[in-house]
């Protein structure tokens, strides 16, 4: 039953509904796949075998009763640990958090379980979802499937290695300023961030409230498009929750892939978003896609955004000031776990303050600390209030664009996947990393990422990052769904089939009596 | 280089309820230092004309019907405090005795 962990969602939907396979079969192929490669990559924090099995179980109760499913219902799909679910721990990759159970589903996850897919766990990432390579995990590292000694991105680095290593068809990712993007790009996967307020974030473990979205995580574009027709919509639950009616993003990938598709679409080269500081191979796989999207019939046109070089400056303020307001709740009362000072007298100041110094990692400290600088007395004007300002001037640059152009590419990282250790001691060096993905975060609007290649130099994923006008995240399915065509027609197979083949390592030496 | 001192980063992890060994509060005097020289520029475009935007789709008065909905229990509530009396949290002290 391994081909089964091979197909895309769409696929696997399809055997599903024609009663070609079980659910459950489905299901325990992935768990299988997971026991046998995940010892190493480590891509989840919690796998709930049982819970998933009986899930699907029941998948295949109502499907044989003739009951009609979502077509989704049945396929396995990994959550990203930052989102609540009632039956598995959540903890956000923190151990301030060790062990939590919530008393409730976040609203994209029991929309999951409503259109009967089968959670199989969560996935690692670094802790509250600060990081670009899910270092800062407080669970250990995970690896990336295309090389071990490299990172997987961050901080959806857990989810993106579970879709890229064939542990799950989908997952759920959050994207604070590239979290589901970037990992996506360094992995060879698919990963979207809608628009914000497209997606309910009630659950969704807070960390820069006006930043932070959530979205699909997968190996196709159209199978993102199928979950995020699932996940999307308005959530009374969430008071940024966008009240509008939104169109099939599954029917607007199929429309990427008539012929004809890609004439005339207008595509915007962001100037700012190139040159030095990008890998020579990222840069190369970006301009022959280029050269691909003219020869399809678009029209690309180079614009400029000048206020994105003042992007990641505007972000590691806003970030950090909305963070440390957020993690105030982590007071070690209501959920977490409490740490009574060494000495000195238990008051809650003091238990509060041991609990935090416990339970927080230093990436996390250091964008509380950050944060609470930049709000200080006499700072706020120039920090704080300049980035807000920073963020007009960057959504300014947007509509600027988007006034000539259908949509905006970049490449979605500057680099290919980094090894371990690289930038974990360089702070900037970390942040700088996220120059491509942060701006839609600052304007709200959605970005996809793609795969475009393997870097010649590396032999590693390098993805094409797209950007739309806010609620135009159809727009992304289409043009993504096509370039997709194009691509794996010129390669003659898709990317993630060209990742070296994972050794169970471990479980065969075991079975070889070397353990 | 900013002018972000040990003392300076002591009283914000007070201020942010973390206590910090010495060791940590000199590794951070020295990254929020170096990340506050590069993250200052963003004073150089934000002119006294640009407004401020907190929020990338500004929505305002979100209500709702006022009816009562489904809420937690007081056992679900409760169910991941580190300590509780009864049908309550439990806290320490909230004065110091001094």
């Amino acid at each position: 039953m391994t081909y089964l962990t091979k197909l895309s969602a769409a696929a696997l939907s399809d055997l599903l509904v024609r009663k070609e396979v079980s659910a459950v079969e489905a299901t325990r192929a992935h768990l299988d796949h997971i026991t046998a490669v995940d010892t190493d990559l480590h891509a989840f924090l919690h796998v709930a075998a049982d819970a998933a099995l009986a899930t699907a179980a029941q998948i295949d109760a109502r499907r044989a009763a003739g009951e009609t499913l979502n077509p989704l219902a049945g396929v396995p799909i990994a959550i990203k640990d930052v989102l609540a679910t009632q039956d598995m721990p959540t903890t956000a990759g923190s151990k301030i958090l060790d062990g939590w159970i919530p008393p409730y589903d976040a609203t994209v996850v029991a929309r999951l379980r409503a259109a009967g897919l089968v959670p199989l766990g969560k996935t690692n990432m670094d802790e509250f979802a600060m990081g670009s390579s899910t270092e800062h995990s407080a669970y250990g590292i995970t690896r990336n499937p295309w090389d071990r000694d490299r990172i997987p991105g961050g901080s959806g680095g857990g989810s993106a290695a579970a879709v890229a290593s064939f542990q799950a068809p989908l997952a759920l990712g959050s994207d604070t300023g590239g979290s589901i993007r970037q990992p996506a790009a360094v992995t060879g996967s698919v990963g979207v961030k809608p628009t914000y307020g497209g997606v309910s974030r009630y659950g969704a473990i807070a960390l820069a409230s006006s930043l932070d979205q959530v979205g699909p995580v997968s190996r196709t574009v159209y199978d993102s498009a199928l979950l995020h027709d699932v996940i999307g919509g308005h959530d009374p639950l969430d008071s940024t929750s966008l009240t509008e009616s939104w169109p099939s993003m599954a029917a607007a990938a199929r429309a990427g892939l008539k012929d004809g598709a890609l004439a005339g679409v207008r595509v915007g080269v962001i100037k700012e978003l190139s040159g030095d500081g990008f890998q020579a191979g990222v840069t190369q796989r970006f301009e022959e896609t280029l050269a691909l999207l003219v020869a399809a019939g678009a029209e690309i046109t180079e614009v400029s955004a000048p206020n994105f070089e003042y992007a990641v400056a505007a972000y590691y303020l806003i970030l950090p000031a909305e963070a440390s307001s957020n993690l105030a709740r982590f007071d070690s009362v209501r959920f977490g776990i409490r740490v009574n000072p060494d000495s000195g007298s238990m008051t809650s100041e003091h238990v509060m303050s041991a609990t935090r110094e416990a339970g927080f990692g230093p990436e996390v400290k250091r964008r509380i600390i950050l944060g609470t600088y930049a709000l200080s007395a006499g700072y706020y004007d120039a920090y704080y209030g300049s980035a807000q300002k920073v963020r007009t001037l960057i959504q300014r640059d947007f509509a600027a664009a988007f006034s000539q152009v259908d949509v905006l590419v970049s490449p979605s990282a500057p680099t290919t996947a980094f090894k371990f250790g690289e930038k974990l001691d360089d702070p900037m060096a970390m942040y700088i990393n996220d120059v491509t993905t942060i701006p839609a975060n600052l304007a709200g609007v959605p970005g996809m990422s793609l795969p475009i290649g393997l870097a010649p130099e590396d032999g590693l994923p390098v993805g094409l990052q797209i950007m739309a006008p806010a609620k135009a995240d159809a727009r992304l399915y289409t043009v993504g769904a096509a370039i997709e065509q194009l691509l794996e027609a010129r390669w003659g197979h898709t990317m993630l089939s060209q990742a070296p083949a994972l050794t169970p390592t471990e479980m065969f030496a075991s079975e070889e009596g070397a353990v | 280089m900013s002018e972000i001192t040990a003392e300076q980063v002591a009283h914000l992890a007070y201020l942010a309820r973390i206590d910090l060994s010495p060791r940590e509060i000199t590794n951070l005097t020295h990254d929020l230092g170096q990340i506050v020289d590069s993250i200052a520029k963003v004073s150089e475009v934000a002119t006294a004309d640009t407004p401020a935007t907190s929020h990338p789709m500004p929505l305002t008065n979100v209500f709702r019907e006022d009816v009562v909905v489904p809420s937690l229990t007081v056992e679900q509530a409760l169910s991941g405090a580190p300590d509780r009396a009864g049908d309550k949290f439990r806290v320490p002290a909230i004065l110091d005795e001094e």
